[in-house]
């Protein structure tokens, strides 16, 4: 039985097309995969991300858990609402998920990791809890379920505004990764686009009820493909695909999330990452803009005069009009250099960029 | 489900087309194209290549996968759609009207047992 969000009924209104994405039936797309990602680089566009899995740790050693189970320092978070990104590792410096945590008080976090790796997260997590004060309660079924929208785009907030004008006071002041609560609800100036927007999370009950309204103030419903082509544009990874437990975040281009401020703070993977006994970094995180006409897709191989590289991301950039690919390279290749792509029986030409293609809508390559 | 009732049909959703001169239209169905999604790349084989029924031709890429399309009708390729390739989104709007590529039968006997071992638009339209 594939799992559900409380927004299904509302996709099959929308005239969504239905997949499996790590067991929950989620909408690729309502019509148009292209359609919606213009939404979004222009107007505004809306998802369902509740397949995520919202976490509450609260206990008087919330922070001392957090420093010790994250390889990003919530240390730095002091004021309410702030979020911080981080990759959770193993012992070895894999990384076991990225996740997104939130600081509401020394004592009280919110944490949202990815659907298909929850039930893992939520084990390693556990197994990390003896010895603190701690407690830790997933928030993604059961009487206190939540559900989680993003509204992404230019217009986003101000159509997010005209459909809830009670939240404007509350949500307007807000910089870039900060939430403030607005009765049970969180609004995050967060998303996973590459545009402005909101992140916004609500008891489960209320969410057909708001997905509608936003629907009324003319934000587009965007599926799980449109999301792909927007965050690869914008250059970020996708957990199963660009990283997993084989790679460490210096090998994935999340070497700026892991803080090694705070020289006493003895963070899990931080042994493999750093000092005698760290893992060597042999590869490198980066973009591709194929020059030939084609499609770069997952898996196909890099040749460069450095050895052999691996698409870990690929599609057609909608924002381009042109292929783009994220991919793991050999540590010397110069950002700039041309490479070569094996497509089928066929090698086309590829520039090496930095992986950042398009944000807030502005093409940066 | 949009499929004439002249063109007959594979399995694996290429459309095909007898012309007067015994040359075969190909193309993909318009179930095919509204399962790609929106197509962004066609890799359409090249004039002369001379292919057997039921081999890998040519390449249809969406914004989400490739997808291999499938001959129907041995032959020789004479002619392909560069208005299509110029334009792939074109498959999306019409894919009865934008053909792939073109085949000239090198036995008609034979072409006319392959064509009709494909199905009729109500058998096709039946395996979905």
């Amino acid at each position: 039985m594939p799992l559900r969000t409380p927004l299904y009924d509302c996709h099959l209104a929308a005239g969504a097309r239905m997949v499996d994405f790590s067991g929950w039936e989620m909408p690729i797309h309502y019509g148009s995969q292209i359609e919606e990602h213009h939404a979004v680089r222009r107007d505004a566009g809306m998802f369902d991300v509740s397949h995520m899995c919202a976490l509450d740790l609260t206990g008087a050693d919330a922070t001392p858990w957090l420093r010790r189970l994250l390889a990003n320092d919530v240390a730095k978070l002091t004021q309410p609402g702030k979020a911080l990104y981080s990759c959770l590792l193993d012992e070895s410096a894999g990384v076991i998920d990225d996740l997104i945590v939130y600081f509401f008080t020394a004592e009280h976090f919110r944490i949202v990791v990815n659907a298909g790796t929850a039930g893992k997260d939520i084990a390693w997590m556990r197994k990390q809890l003896p010895g603190f004060k701690a407690e830790l309660t997933q928030r993604r079924d059961g009487p206190d379920a939540l559900a989680m929208i993003a509204v992404q785009g230019p217009d986003a907030r101000a159509r997010f505004w005209t459909a809830f004008p009670a939240t404007r006071a509350a949500s307007e002041p807000l910089a870039v990764f900060q939430a403030a609560g607005h009765d049970d609800w969180l609004i995050a100036r967060t998303g996973y686009t590459g545009e402005d927007g909101f992140e916004i999370t609500l008891p489960a009950g209320d969410a057909a009820r708001v997905w509608q309204k936003l629907l009324d103030a003319g934000i587009k419903p965007c599926g799980l493909g449109a999301r792909d082509t927007l965050r690869l544009e914008a250059g970020m990874n996708l957990y199963g695909q660009d990283m997993d437990e084989s790679i460490s975040p210096y090998e994935a281009g999340l070497k700026w999330t892991v803080d090694l401020k705070d020289t006493a703070r003895d963070f899990i993977g931080k042994p493999a990452l750093e000092g005698n006994n760290a893992r060597p970094v042999r590869n490198q995180f980066a973009g591709l803009l194929l020059l030939d006409r084609g499609v770069l897709r997952a898996h196909q191989k890099v040749i460069t005069a450095q050895g052999a590289g691996e698409i870990t991301s690929g599609t057609f950039s909608p924002s381009l009009n042109q292929s783009i690919a994220l991919a793991r390279l050999p540590a010397g290749v110069a950002i700039g250099s041309e490479v070569e792509v094996e497509i089928r029986d066929r090698r086309l030409k590829a520039r090496v960029v930095k992986p950042s293609f398009v944000r807030n809508g502005k093409n940066l390559i | 489900m949009n499929a004439p009732a002249n063109l007959k049909y594979a399995a694996s959703h290429e459309w095909a087309r007898l012309e007067a001169d015994g040359s075969v239209t190909i193309g993909i169905t318009d179930h095919a194209q509204e399962a790609l999604g929106d197509i962004v790349f066609l890799e359409l084989p090249a004039v002369g290549r001379v292919v057997k029924a039921g081999e890998e031709c040519a390449v249809v890429e969406s914004v989400k996968a490739a997808s291999d399309i499938y001959v129907p009708v041995s032959g020789e390729v004479v002619d392909i759609n560069q208005a299509a390739a110029d334009a792939p989104e074109s498959v999306n709007a019409d894919a009865y009207a934008t053909w792939l590529f073109r085949i000239m039968p090198a036995d008609s006997a034979k072409c006319a047992a392959e064509l009709g071992a494909l199905l009729d638009a109500a058998a096709y339209t039946a395996t979905f």
